[in-house]
């Protein structure tokens, strides 16, 4: 099997390096869906329904279509005729600027026949509440799962702890919308997408225009972030490719801020009622929870309890809610943050009833080893030891609180394909059909050909985000760097193998005596005897070196464990948190760029305080009109919030490569709602615990 | 407002927009630009007529040509393929847009390309001089001050302006500087850290 050189041998992996596309982006040479310009591009934008409900009687765009400037319209484009949610897309057009098109768009008449509709789940939840789908109840069938036997499990238990949880739609906000780039070349389609999955959306596209996938090609070589909402081919896309058809021009159709929020994906909410049962020493024993959540019109609402805790006994009871809302798409780390800020407070609530510290209770009962390492480490870098005993100690308006959390996540590495040439003068181009999300994927396709042939990772030319490059799935799941990594060592380790037979017969030496590093290929017994790597190269003759590699087992692995920290402020007479600091202890087996997983586990960090404290996307139940589309009223963490946060990666080489983007952002929300609970000595409840809520809590 | 272009029964917010814009530099040229055309099914006039300005983008003057509403990241995106400042919110709200105009940050999806006019304008293109980064590029670089990079020429412009008047911030500083623009990835913590690195190297303005 397959395996990598131990870590204190590595040049880069392991290292702390910088990004290579470090430079194009911040020069602005870097080019992004939105940035695609071509010859005669035009501008396509959508209309949206302003109701939350309603059939499409008629559109007229007779007027639109006349405007000087456009060049085609569209008002077939729903699929239905049916729209279920506000900002659902009803007619398109493109015409020669942007600020013609949205002209165009005022345009446009369509006669609705407005229909009655739920658009928050409290609403949708009633017996009497209008249907989202008539042919179905708005809650759905539930979704069971479980194991052992619960109720034996709950005559075991001495303490029981049952309660209420709740949290919050939440909407990916990529500073770069959805949106892509259609032209046509003859029958051939060329599509610039903003997406994490270069070759699905291909897969897609071709399905919804009923074209053979040879036909379409697809490419994403800069992408302004997805967070799992653009894994999939939307909509725009084959609209798009529509309207470009009509106009015979190129087409760009970037979602507006407001559509992206509305009907490009978002995290579902979570209605939790939930009851733990332990021994009187101390072992969870039983976990039983009932749940609610609404993806919208679509489906997957579920969550991840009981999370991160091995219990012996379990039951859980899953609904899905539709309401007239934007359907739900992955959003990192799907199910898990929404589980963990119920979970860990549950066991938080438990440790209490139990008269246990929280971290020995999390030791007693975490059947994880490396967790139960992480643990340890964190606490004593946090300074745990030096958490009050008991909540609410402060005595003054200002408390201070600490909390913790587990972080868990599942899926490995899978089928990736790349093709490494290595040419005649030297030159070095890796190809793998990935995409670089901003988590640095082209940089470490780039270090394991550097790592594996000893050269300088910036004579490796990475090249990635393209259906013409070798197949790679989607990027998400944290699956991108096992799924590559091994990849990319495959047709490296193979080309160096044809490289070294070459340098063989060349120098006259055994291929066993020979070695590869720093630039040159010398024979261990004779270091006198040796090629640098032009010299190397050249033996190839005029043809390039061209090797195929592809995903082998045992470079990664599936799996990791972490766990958080967090000290919180709360002033107890505005209700105002304020984070002070988060400590994240994370593994991910071989580190692959130090540097940029850091990063990583920073911003899913960040992503989890925002999600605790501010954001929340609100529905008018009233008008079924989405109250929060944009950065001025969705409120996201921002500079003059940032906390102090200190990242641990914990290694774990023997493992091999694993994911890092979605697990650190697991447990964030949770840790920081206990640290509230320790500061002020009540359960908030319900996220983002913004000040109102905090008030609401102190006054019970 | 005497020669206003706008014989608006209703502003939309939009048509306020380009009504409010006509500064200075509008004045001059807007009485120069065609005539107005009902183009808005609820019967507001919306100014359709375009005229020919002079940008001076990064050093090098480029000719425009706009609408009273184009705004200077329109014409700086799609005129010009000057990308680097990006569009997210096109309405003020994240920084990403951020460019310098005669020396100070503006946001270009708020500033109407007319008011831009015969005025210097450095994007995050312009920064670099004889193939030489800024300080603050290559500590952004150095420090992995980046994710996706679609907010980073944003925040680099701010830091750059912040650093012109004021060479050696506190971190503090730095927050309040950057306080306007989003980055979703989360490379905040990172861009204190290349804005303090960028003073110890920073020789000089740029922009
Ligand atoms: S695009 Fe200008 S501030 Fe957001
Ligand atoms: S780096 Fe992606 S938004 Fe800032």
């Amino acid at each position: 099997m397959a395996n990598w050189k131990p870590l204190e041998q590595m040049t880069y992996l392991g290292k702390r390096y910088p990004r290579l596309d470090g430079l194009a982006k911040v020069t602005g040479a870097a080019k992004y869906t939105y940035d695609v310009n071509l010859p005669g591009l035009l501008y396509g934008a959508l209309l949206s329904s302003p109701h939350p409900a309603a059939v499409i009687k008629n559109i007229d765009a007779s007027a639109a279509q006349a405007l000087p400037g456009v060049k085609a319209v569209l008002t077939d484009i729903h699929p239905t005729g049916t729209v279920r949610y506000v900002g659902e897309e009803v007619a398109a057009v493109a015409a020669v600027s942007p600020e013609i098109a949205r002209d165009a768009l005022e345009l446009i008449k369509v006669d609705y026949e407005v229909l009655k509709f739920a658009a928050d789940i409290d609403t949708a939840m009633q017996s009497e509440a209008p249907r989202v789908f008539f042919e179905q109840p708005n809650i759905r069938d539930p979704r069971k799962g479980g194991k052992g036997d619960i109720e034996a499990g709950f005559k075991q238990a001495a303490v029981v702890v049952e309660s209420d949880y709740r949290t919050q739609v939440q909407t990916h906000n990529s500073l770069e919308v959805h949106g892509c780039v259609a032209k046509w070349e003859g029958e051939n389609l060329i599509v610039w997408d903003s997406t994490q999955g270069v070759h699905p959306i291909r897969e897609g596209i071709a399905k919804f225009l009923n074209l053979p996938q040879s036909n379409v090609r697809v490419i994403c070589e800069y992408m302004g972030g997805g967070f799992g909402s653009k894994l999939q081919s939307s909509r725009y896309n084959g609209i798009a490719a529509r309207l470009a058809k009509a106009a015979n021009a190129p087409v760009k159709l970037m979602l507006t801020r407001p559509q992206d929020s509305m009907t490009a994906g978002n995290r579902p909410n979570l209605i939790a009622h939930v009851k733990l049962g332990a021994t009187r020493d101390g072992k969870v024993v039983a976990f039983q929870s009932k749940t609610y959540g609404t993806a919208g019109i679509g489906s997957n609402a579920g969550s991840a309890l009981p999370i991160a805790y091995d219990i012996p006994n379990t039951q859980t009871e899953h609904y899905d809610v539709y309401t007239n809302a934007g359907p739900a798409r992955a959003f990192r780390a799907p199910g898990c943050p929404q589980a963990s800020f119920v979970m860990e407070q549950v066991m938080d609530e438990m440790a209490e009833k139990l008269n246990m510290n929280p971290l020995d209770f999390r030791l007693l009962n975490d059947t994880n080893e490396t967790r139960k390492k992480e643990w340890k480490l964190g606490a004593e870098k946090f300074g745990w030891a030096k958490r009050a005993p008991k909540p609410n100690a402060d005595p003054g308006p200002f408390k201070r609180g600490m909390g913790l959390g587990a972080a868990i996540w599942w899926p490995g590495g899978r089928g990736t394909k790349s093709q490494l040439t290595i040419l005649p003068d030297g030159g070095i181009e890796i190809r793998c059909g990935t995409q670089d999300l901003g988590t640095a994927t082209r940089t470490i396709v780039a270090a394991v050909v550097a790592e594996e042939l000893g050269v300088p990772i910036e004579s490796v030319k990475a090249l990635i985000g393209d259906t013409n490059y070798p197949y790679s799935g989607g990027s998400g799941g944290s699956t991108t760097a096992p799924s590559v990594a091994p990849a990319i060592k495959n047709a490296t380790e193979k080309g160096k193998d044809k490289l070294l037979d070459l340098a063989a017969a060349h120098l006259g030496i055994a291929k066993t005596d020979l070695m590869i590093a720093n630039g040159k290929v010398s024979a261990q017994s004779n270091a006198a005897k040796s090629l640098n790597w032009k010299q190397l190269c050249a033996l190839l003759g005029t043809a390039p070196l061209e090797v195929q590699g592809e995903w082998v087992e045992g470079l990664s692995s599936a799996g990791v464990a972490g766990c958080q920290f967090a000290e919180v402020e709360v002033d107890t007479e505005t209700g105002l948190v304020k984070v002070l600091r988060v400590l994240a202890v994370q593994d991910c087996g071989l580190v692959l760029n130090r540097l940029t997983a850091e990063s990583q586990v920073n911003g899913a960090v960040i992503q989890g305080i925002s999600y605790a404290l501010l954001e929340d996307r609100l529905i008018d139940p009233v008008t079924g009109i989405p109250l929060n589309t944009t950065f001025e009223n969705y409120k996201v963490l921002g500079a003059l919030e940032m906390p102090k946060i200190d990242v641990i990666i914990y290694d774990e080489p023997a493992r091999g490569v694993i994911g890092i983007g979605e697990p650190p952002t697991v447990p964030t929300a949770a840790t920081i709602a206990n640290a509230v609970y320790h500061a002020i000595g009540k359960r908030v409840r319900e996220i983002p615990m913004t000040p109102d809520r905090v008030l609401a809590a102190l006054s019970t | 407002m005497s020669d206003e272009p706008i014989k608006s029964k209703k502003f939309s917010r939009r048509a306020f927009l380009k009504v409010s814009g006509g500064g200075a530099v509008g004045a001059a040229v807007l009485p120069s630009l065609v005539k107005t055309t009902p183009v808005r099914a609820d019967g507001a006039e919306v100014f359709k007529g375009a005229a020919t300005i002079q940008l001076k983008v990064n050093g090098k003057a480029r000719s425009v040509e706009v609408e009273p509403r184009t705004t200077l990241l329109s014409a700086l995106r799609h005129q010009l393929e000057v990308t680097g400042c990006k569009e997210v919110c096109d309405r003020g709200e994240c920084g990403a847009c951020t460019v310098l105009m005669n020396g100070k940050t503006v946001l270009a999806c708020m500033t109407l390309a007319l008011d831009a006019a015969g005025k210097e304008i450095t994007t995050v293109e312009g920064l670099a001089v004889d193939g030489k980064l800024d300080p603050v590029q290559q500590a952004f670089i150095d420090k992995d001050a980046l994710m996706c990079g679609f907010c980073t020429p944003g925040f680099v412009m701010s830091v750059r302006a912040l650093l012109n008047k004021n060479p050696h911030p506190t971190e503090a500083e730095v927050r309040q500087a950057v306080a306007g623009n989003t980055c979703r990835c989360g490379t905040y913590g990172r861009v204190f850290e290349a804005a303090l690195a960028a003073t110890k190297a920073t020789n000089g303005k740029r922009g």
